[in-house]
């Protein structure tokens, strides 16, 4: 069969887009609690969904980029909880200065990111095992090293600190919009993904994470520095991990060394809501905002349209399925449109 | 404030140091020359909670005093609580101190233990149950009565509508203080979960709520670490809700000290923790069962901020 070369339309090209599918499915589940649930139609009921969409989402966006380039981490859940906790514990414990504790953690969650990347590439397992293992081991530490430390399973409260409102006006503050309180995390989440977008689309290293996730061997072959590509995604996860954990230290003063379990998943699942493909070299950073997104919109909306609260978990998954699916209708519809 | 500024790197290898040494220390003291036994606690705790960390501590405390090798077992879960039972029953202890937060699913594998001729005692969680499930003693707070006590305080703080947080669907223990709490509480009451310790998500909820129902005038948080989340989304939901907590932390002290948590029900976990162990050393050391029949009562002990000064000096030390 010869290949043609065929100009289309900008609005075929934009159906195209591995997003399209996830703005299908933001449009029907907000088009939905619009409808279903009174509450959800007011402003401050948006900044509430974007602000539980936004601590899925920063980590989100980094976890999309390094799923196009073709490699999971399990190990994001648990690493927020450990760069707040390295913060925390090195500003009260060793530096007795909040600003070195969250310079300590940066590069605490950089040296967990090249330490995944590193042994990927070394062992040559699969990242979902390489992760898996310190997945544990993270949560292991997080709990283990808090108690050696502190001599509890909680840090202690660091709102006394110099520096603390400075800190927390950088990472936590919120502003207002009318009379509606915003959290600026939603701001950066938003500047996030439009970075990992912009890097993605439009540069080098974007067409570097998308040949090394769709066919590693051909970019080995072409020259691109495989290995070094996969180390630096991961620590661009490493990189969101530190900021959303500097966001929840500074929002919440304590950090409990049991949390983050179980929200990896929900990382992976933003991304690939958000058009990743579980294979590698397909996907989108904003998609993955848009797939935050919609989870934020079913778990709030569900409170929202005050549904029997015992049904919670099977409400959201219901809805996920529901959502997933239309999305999924929608790309198979756009992307094999007739021209 | 208590100083958190240790500046010294050397005191924090000393300290480390230390805690090597003590975690290192068998509990074994030779100058005591009563009998060691073994004992097993088999909890439904959440790794990393502060809650039952203190519960711990009180364990660690009896176990130190009465000369007891302790192993602390934990598994959210019913299956996995469940399991520990038999884990330990195969490997002998001398007695078991277990949460009764899964009656059901732990009955099964108890009798085994129990037919193994082991002394079980509950403790914190399986007030209504551990009787029934052959448990020669239990110590705890009775969470009905405790929840009943909640309302009875709401009635007085003039509440007219509550949103109780649940942050563990299904724990039998956080049911019972929330039918304690409808028992007696006469405004309007509803119940909402959040997902164990994803303080942003527990937010977002907990404002959602509020944004959904405007009436709403008091939350209660059924565990500590919840409050100051609960107090946070009160305020950007733009509510006025007032906000009381179970259980104890040293941030809810300072937020009852500052006068924005109203109070916490305090059911001593130390106490819970220290007792379980004593009650089967005095079972195997003397024959003795306390209780009479009865649970072992160690709460409600409300703390609000008539009371604060006192309990805060031992929940900065982790043990309230």
């Amino acid at each position: 069969m010869r290949r043609q070369v065929v100009h289309q339309p900008l609005w075929k090209k934009v159906l195209k887009r591995p997003e399209v599918g996830a703005l299908g499915g933001v449009i029907l589940v907000f088009a939905f609690f619009y409808v279903m649930a009174p509450p959800f139609r007011q402003l401050s009921a948006l900044t509430t969904v974007l602000y539980q969409a936004s601590t899925l989402g920063i980590p989100a966006v980094a976890v999309a980029m390094l799923m196009i380039g073709g490699e999971f981490d399990l190990s994001a859940g648990v690493a927020v909880t450990s760069s707040s906790l390295a913060a925390s514990m090195a500003a009260t414990e060793i530096f007795g200065n909040i600003w070195l504790g969250i310079i300590f953690a940066l590069f605490f969650s950089l040296a967990i990111g090249a330490l995944n990347g590193y042994l990927l590439v070394k062992t040559k397992l699969h990242s979902f095992l390489v992760t898996l293992s310190t997945f544990l081991m993270l949560q292991g530490l997080n709990i283990a090293i808090t108690k050696l430390v502190t001599g509890n399973v909680a840090t202690e409260d660091i709102s006394g600190m110099p520096g603390f409102n400075l800190a927390q006006s950088i990472f936590a503050s919120s502003f207002k919009v009318g009379n509606v309180n915003v959290s600026i995390a939603i701001v950066y989440w938003i500047i996030l993904a439009l970075i990992g977008t912009w890097v993605l689309l439009r540069t080098r290293v974007g067409n570097w994470i998308f040949a090394v996730g769709g066919q590693g061997d051909s970019a080995r072959a072409v020259g691109i520095p495989v290995k070094k590509v996969k180390i630096g995604l991961f620590m661009v996860v490493g990189f969101s991990c530190w900021f959303l954990g500097m966001h929840m230290l500074f929002a919440y003063d304590t950090v409990q060394s049991g949390a983050g379990i179980g929200n990896e998943l929900l990382y992976i699942a933003s991304a690939v809501v958000g058009g990743c493909l579980l294979t590698g070299g397909y996907g989108s950073a904003a998609g993955s905002a848009l797939g935050a997104f919609i989870f934020g919109m079913t778990t709030e909306g569900v409170i929202y349209a005050d549904w029997d609260p015992d049904w919670f978990m099977f409400f959201v998954g219901a809805m996920l399925l529901l959502a997933t699916v239309f999305n999924g209708w929608i790309r198979v519809r756009a992307s094999s449109g007739r021209k | 404030m208590k100083s958190i500024t240790k500046k010294s790197v050397f005191s924090m290898a000393a300290g480390a140091a230390l805690a090597c040494a003590t975690f290192l220390t068998p509990v074994h003291s030779f100058a005591d020359s009563s009998p060691r036994y073994t004992f097993a606690m088999i909890t439904h705790g959440q790794p990393g909670d502060t809650f039952w960390d203190i519960i711990r501590k009180g364990a660690n405390e009896a176990a130190r005093k009465d000369n007891v090798k302790l192993l602390y077992l934990a598994n959210p879960t019913a299956s996995g609580e469940a399991q520990l039972i038999t884990n330990v029953t195969a490997q002998h202890v001398d007695g078991i101190a277990l949460t009764l937060a899964f009656p059901d699913a732990e009955e099964t594998t108890l009798k085994g233990a129990l037919a193994a001729g082991i002394p079980v005692v509950g403790f914190n969680a399986g007030g209504d149950a551990w009787k029934e499930a052959g448990l020669m003693a239990y110590v705890g707070q009775a969470e009905t009565i405790a929840g009943a006590a909640v309302g009875d305080l709401l009635n007085k703080d003039g509440a007219k509508s509550v949103v109780c947080v649940d942050q563990q669907q299904g724990a039998v223990q956080l049911e019972a203080r929330c039918d304690g709490i409808k028992s007696t509480f006469k405004g309007a009451y509803t119940i909402l979960y959040v997902p164990g310790y994803d303080m942003a998500s527990a937010q977002s909820r907990i404002e959602a709520k509020l944004q959904q129902d405007k009436n709403v005038d008091y939350v209660v948080t059924l565990g500590a670490p919840f409050a100051p989340t609960a107090i946070m989304a009160a305020s950007m939901a733009g509510s006025d809700a007032k906000v009381g907590t179970f259980d104890l932390t040293p941030r809810a002290v300072t937020l009852i000290q500052q006068g924005k948590l109203q109070w916490a029900v305090d059911q001593q976990p130390y106490v819970e923790g220290y007792e379980a162990v004593d009650l089967l050393w005095l079972y195997l050391h003397n024959g003795d069962v306390v209780g009479g029949g009865q649970p072992v009562l160690t709460g409600p002990a409300f703390v609000n901020s008539s009371n604060i000064a006192a309990v805060a000096k031992f929940a900065k030390m982790g043990t309230r």
